[in-house]
């Protein structure tokens, strides 16, 4: 009997605090302009209000427009993880379809198949977004699909392997004497077993995107203002990082904290899943 | 060994020909010509842009660009750079040794840092004193934090800190300005090493953090086996059973990782270049993709590819020497 990913993963014991950070990036995402005390992109008008210092009216400060910074990165939480779930979804499709047909034929299919995923992995991807990005300027959905086109090489790998190992098992023997197609072996009674291991690699790949969106956004090839995003709130205030440190701390404690959440909450996966995987 | 050397060229060659056409793949599949992007806009006669079109072969069939372009890379004929008016692989000589010394340098003192560290707190257990154990918990910790950290994050910190604040080291550029010509040799490159401090430091912090993790998992797996206990049992002294026995064995899955690394690594370079303003290859293409300059930014994946290439040839070939079994066939 498989297990499910959601009873392979229950009760591993998640760390908690980093369930409450996934928890608290989720709810801001989601609420977004609600939570935020001030419009993220209104200038304040007054005089004099722009790079201020934190303060109890602006606990962030307020950038070269007088913009609130706070406000600012509450909002630009939900380009943040929207993109990055989407590229991960997307990275997830191919990486599963790429893995299952090549884990699931033994002829020169595979060969090419994997080939074509080393050769992915030869080429730099943050180059290779960049690439992407000379095209011209991309809006946050192109961006999701370029880094989700750039992502699923790494996933395809871990389900390739995932379903040569299931392929062997009893259950899949007993289906196929059973007469049942290649499709529905597949689906049925491999795939499912291999689910937990593409949480745990989509878990991980979310920890990679995140970072990757922002720092094309920190270039200025990613994100385009005004639109908020955690990396372009960075480059706001790379000019002058000295006078407007405000600017590019909490932004970046917004992706440490995030992505040091998703590496825990996947390790500890990978932990329950694949035991002799295990990195500490 | 030679015929596992052969062998891995040859993976290695075809795994680059396949890169070269996942590029031009990628390329078509995105929206928009090549061109549409460039340095060309709506005020650029017909007949300009026809030109153009003829001369990056955008007006024949599909096929016949691809065997264009990947005859072309084959040769080292990248085509011409926009921006600069020069052929690109001269551009990319003049840069590339610049990022082959920085990442070089950050990989050097990341690796080796890593390993000592990783080799170090792996070998913590109930019989190390409490001080010991605590501080190689803390320091795993950092570690963890600094992963989680992109290297953006981290090289614009190091910038605030140690150049803008205290003034150690210089805010950017690989020579001083105005001055570097009129020193000495020895002075040049004393001037050479001291902007490459903090970029090439960024890179070890991050490669080192990265390595450590790994090789203390190794290295406590290592110590759990029996040969360990054998060789304590014995009495061979502790720092010959750690260095000698555990660490060696140890060794080779990491060496293996190190080469795995060098695509992100690469990419990240990207980022401490372009805040550093370290002349290298990633600073250049930042400068071809927000000038448009395609040719230039095609080329400068091209060659970073053959890079990432050599090198994990170089790990494998590394690992290989390490521990001979895994050039004798099956791992």
């Amino acid at each position: 009997m498989i297990a499910t990913p959601a009873a392979t993963l229950r009760g591993t014991g998640v760390p908690r605090v980093a369930t409450g950070v996934l928890a608290v990036a989720l709810f801001v995402a989601l609420c977004g302009g609600l939570l935020s005390p001030h419009d993220p992109n209104a200038f304040s008008g007054i005089v004099g209000m722009q790079n201020m210092p934190p303060s109890w009216a602006h606990p962030f400060g307020t950038d070269g427009l007088s913009r609130d910074v706070l406000s600012r990165v509450i909002v630009g939480a939900r380009i943040s993880l929207g993109v990055g779930a989407l590229s991960v979804c997307i990275a997830v499709l191919l990486g599963t379809a790429w893995g299952a047909v090549a884990g699931s034929t033994d002829s020169w299919l595979d060969d090419l198949l994997m080939r074509v995923v080393d050769a992915m992995l030869v080429i730099p991807r943050v180059l290779l977004l960049l690439v992407l990005a000379s095209a011209g300027p991309m809006s946050p959905w192109k961006l999701a699909v370029a880094l989700g086109l750039t992502a699923w090489p790494p996933m395809s790998r871990v389900v390739r392997a995932q379903v040569r190992a299931i392929r062997q098992r009893d259950w899949v023997l007993a289906a196929r004497a059973l007469g049942a197609s290649r499709t529905r072996l597949l689906v049925r009674h491999i795939l499912p077993g291999v689910m937990p291991h593409i949480a745990v690699a989509a878990t991980l790949s979310f920890a990679s995107v995140i970072p990757l969106e922002a720092g094309l956004s920190f270039l200025g090839l990613g994100v385009r203002p005004p639109t908020a995003s955690w990396g372009n709130i960075m480059r706001d205030g790379a000019d002058r990082m000295l006078d407007t440190w405000w600017m590019l701390l909490f932004p970046a404690l917004a992706i440490i904290a995030t992505v040091a959440a998703f590496n825990a909450v996947g390790e500890r996966w990978r932990a329950a899943v694949d035991p002799q995987q295990v990195v500490r | 060994m030679f015929r596992f050397l052969l062998g891995r060229l040859a993976q290695s060659a075809l795994v680059l020909g396949l890169a070269v056409s996942v590029v031009f793949a990628l390329l078509r599949a995105a929206p928009g010509d090549p061109l549409s992007g460039s340095t060309l806009d709506a005020t650029t006669a017909p007949a300009t842009r026809e030109l153009l079109r003829r001369q990056y072969a955008l007006n024949r069939p599909l096929l016949e660009q691809y065997a264009h372009f990947v005859g072309s890379a084959l040769r080292g004929e990248l085509g011409m750079s926009l921006s600069r008016g020069r052929p690109v692989a001269q551009v990319l000589r003049d840069v590339v040794p610049n990022t082959v010394l920085l990442m070089g340098t950050g990989l050097f003192l990341g690796i080796l840092g890593g390993i000592a560290l990783g080799a170090w707190q792996g070998s913590r257990d109930t019989r190390s004193s409490a001080t010991s154990a605590r501080v190689a918990r803390m320091s795993e910790r950092i570690g963890l934090a600094i992963i989680a950290t992109p290297e953006y994050i981290v090289a614009t910190a190091m910038l605030t800190l140690f150049a803008a604040t205290w003034r150690l080291f210089p805010i950017g550029g690989m020579v001083s300005l105005g001055v570097h010509d009129s020193l000495g040799p020895v002075a040049r490159a004393g001037d050479v090493l001291w902007h490459l401090t903090l970029p090439a430091l960024t890179l070890a912090l991050i490669v080192g953090a990265g390595v450590a993790r790994y090789q203390r998992t190794e290295m406590r797996l290592v110590l759990a086996r029996p040969f360990i206990r054998t060789a304590r049992a014995k009495g061979v002294p502790e720092a010959r059973v750690l260095v000698h026995h555990a660490l060696r064995n140890a060794l080779g899955p990491v060496i293996t990782l190190c080469g795995l690394l060098l695509p992100s690594l690469v990419g990240g370079a990207v980022f401490v270049e372009a805040i550093f303003a370290w002349p290298g290859m990633g600073r250049t293409m930042v400068e071809a993709v927000t000038g448009r300059d395609y040719p230039l930014a095609i080329g400068a994946v091209i060659v970073s590819s053959v890079l990432v290439a050599l090198g994990g040839l170089l790990a494998d070939v590394a690992a290989a020497v390490a521990d001979p079994r895994l050039a004798r066939g099956r791992r």
